[in-house]
């Protein structure tokens, strides 16, 4: 349904995107995830026809977004970050104008802004500015439009950023009651929002697809992303050989009386603490926390480089 | 075409500046009015049927040239600065259909301004005061094709920024050098002056207050907004191929 094939897209000198390609096929919900800055915008632009790329094609259902860029559009709901809204006008008024700037059949135009009203929750709030709703209401707007018209394909950038719990929850729901029905691009820099709602992740950083791979796939690369820190009572030395010596710890270092270490996973951090107790060491404090989002896309660009290394020198 | 029209003049409305607009232009025009009409009963001697409203006219066409630029200033400006207008571009529309709808919306707010001062040439009527309608309905074919001028610029200026504030002051900056670039022949010199004159939206304006339609001036003022819209066309167009994030 959607193809992206070797986009590339340049602002002045700066690379926003590098030879990025992925398929979505009909009906899939794909999450896009990266870091902020990362090209997830930009490529969910041209995807939404705001402007072409300078190198590559997109393709929407086979139309092209540079050749036939309405007959793309049409096929298209997008929702932009922030949800950009038109302060003086009422959520129904507007919804009209994006009715008719959609040009959906002029029969069918009432019916349609009913139904997103409905999915969106905005019955009650139809004939309020959409200047005066609070933040929540005003996304629910812009997911609103872009539902209108029932487009085949949506584009949803950061769609829950900046909502209360319940709000995200909502809207996540809406998200999963489309998937299977409609083709889905989401992004997001929440990886369990990601994994939740999305059959598959395309993970972008600093302009270049890192990895693509299944929610489940993703959590078996990114093992080992439990960090710990542990305190115990007992000689620093001795202490320190025991942790180091259980298998699955790595990066072992003293920090501020305490030590820190990645575990490969939960069993190598109770292996830890069984270890050091039966030395008769007392465990003084343990904490764990997984990685950030950030820390994991620099392990996974970390995994990835050499390889793109080893091409490069294959290719030379 | 039409979406983008309704949905302009609603935002004219809802927002108070059509009103703000049309009612200065009726409150400093109507004084003017009354100003030029003391001025030519009580002097005496002077062709009140037709002198009268080519004072008239020529002071309606300076308030025209300070208000106008508040009609376009924040039609693209504000979409740009808001980010609505990236929004708009996700909608099968063409960038033309887009400058179009907006441009017919502030031709509209125009008319409106304009249709109520046909009240003063009324208000004379029952006095029995001589008013040649002829002349005087050149007149207001002049101003409205000078008004669709200045806002076809005023557009063009709007499309080029986020702040509504600067494309007014830049609008009426680039309006006043087109009126003011004849006025001196002295400080452009003949040769030039003679290069110069036929782009002065204001000398087409002279043939238009004495009641005459001139098909050149007309043309020229026609394709001044052609121009001006075209040029807004490419400035939407520039994000294919500049860095606009």
């Amino acid at each position: 349904m959607i193809e992206v094939a070797h986009l590339t897209k340049e602002f002045g000198d700066f690379t926003a995107v590098e030879d990025v390609s992925f398929t979505v096929a009909p009906g899939e919900c794909v999450g896009f995830l990266g870091p902020n800055g990362a090209g997830k915008t930009t490529t969910m632009r041209v995807i939404a026809g705001i402007f072409p790329p300078t190198r590559g094609a997109v393709r929407v259902a086979g139309h092209d977004v540079q050749r036939e860029p309405r007959a793309a559009r049409r096929l298209v709901g997008y929702f932009p970050e922030n949800a950009p809204f038109y302060p003086e006008m009422s959520v129904e008024g507007y919804l009209a104008f994006v009715a008719r700037a959609k040009r959906l059949a002029r029969g069918a135009q009432r019916g349609e802004i009913e139904r997103v009203l409905r999915a969106c929750g905005l019955g009650d709030v139809r004939r309020r500015l959409v200047g005066k709703l609070s933040k929540g209401y005003r996304q629910r707007v812009g997911i609103a439009q872009a539902l209108l018209g029932d487009p085949q394909v949506l584009v949803l950038d950061e769609a829950t950023s900046g909502l209360d719990p319940e709000q995200v929850t909502g809207i996540r729901e809406l998200v999963k009651s489309l998937r299977g029905q409609r083709t889905i691009v989401f992004s997001s820099h929440i990886l369990s929002e990601v994994s939740q709602v999305a059959q598959r992740v395309v993970i972008i950083n600093r302009g270049r697809v890192v990895a693509e791979d299944s929610p489940e796939g993703l959590a078996r690369r990114i093992e080992g992303a439990v960090r710990v820190w542990l305190r115990a009572e007992g000689p620093a030395r001795e202490v320190r050989d025991t942790i180091a010596s259980v298998p699955g710890v790595r990066d072992l270092e003293d920090g501020d009386g305490r030590w820190r270490f990645h575990a490969r996973d939960e069993s190598t951090v109770r292996d830890v603490s069984r270890a050091v107790t039966a030395r008769g060491f007392l465990i003084l404090e343990l904490t764990r926390e997984s990685l950030s989002l950030e820390e994991i896309f620099l392990r996974l660009v970390r995994v990835e480089e050499p390889r793109e290394r080893a091409e490069k020198s294959d290719a030379a | 075409m039409i979406a983008v029209l309704r949905k302009e003049l609603v935002s004219y409305f809802s927002s108070l500046l059509a009103y703000v607009v049309i009612t200065l232009f009726l409150g400093v025009t109507g004084f003017y009015f009354y100003s030029n009409l003391s001025f030519f009963l009580l002097s005496g001697g002077f062709d009140v049927a037709r002198g009268l409203w080519q004072f008239q006219l020529h002071d309606m066409r300076q308030i025209m040239l300070t208000l106008l630029p508040l009609l376009t200033m924040r039609l693209f400006a504000e979409e740009r600065r808001l980010g609505t207008l990236e929004l708009m571009w996700t909608y099968p529309l063409r960038d033309v259909e887009i400058v179009l709808g907006k441009y017919l919306a502030s031709i509209v707010v125009l008319l409106l301004m304009l249709l109520p001062t046909l009240l003063y040439p009324a208000l004379l009527l029952p006095a029995h005061a001589p008013v040649a309608f002829g002349p005087l309905a050149a007149g207001y074919v002049g101003l409205f094709l000078l008004g669709a001028a200045f806002l076809a610029c005023g557009i063009l200026v709007s499309s080029l920024t986020d702040s509504q504030v600067l494309a007014a002051a830049v609008t009426f900056t680039v309006l006043l050098l087109f009126w003011m670039m004849t006025w001196n022949e002295f400080a452009v010199g003949a040769p030039v002056l003679s290069v110069l004159q036929p782009f002065s939206l204001f000398d087409r304006f002279y043939t238009f207050s004495r009641g005459g339609i001139d098909t050149r001036d007309v043309t020229f003022l026609v394709l001044f907004s052609i121009v001006f819209l075209s040029w807004t066309v490419l400035a939407l167009g520039s994000r294919r191929w500049r860095g606009v994030r």
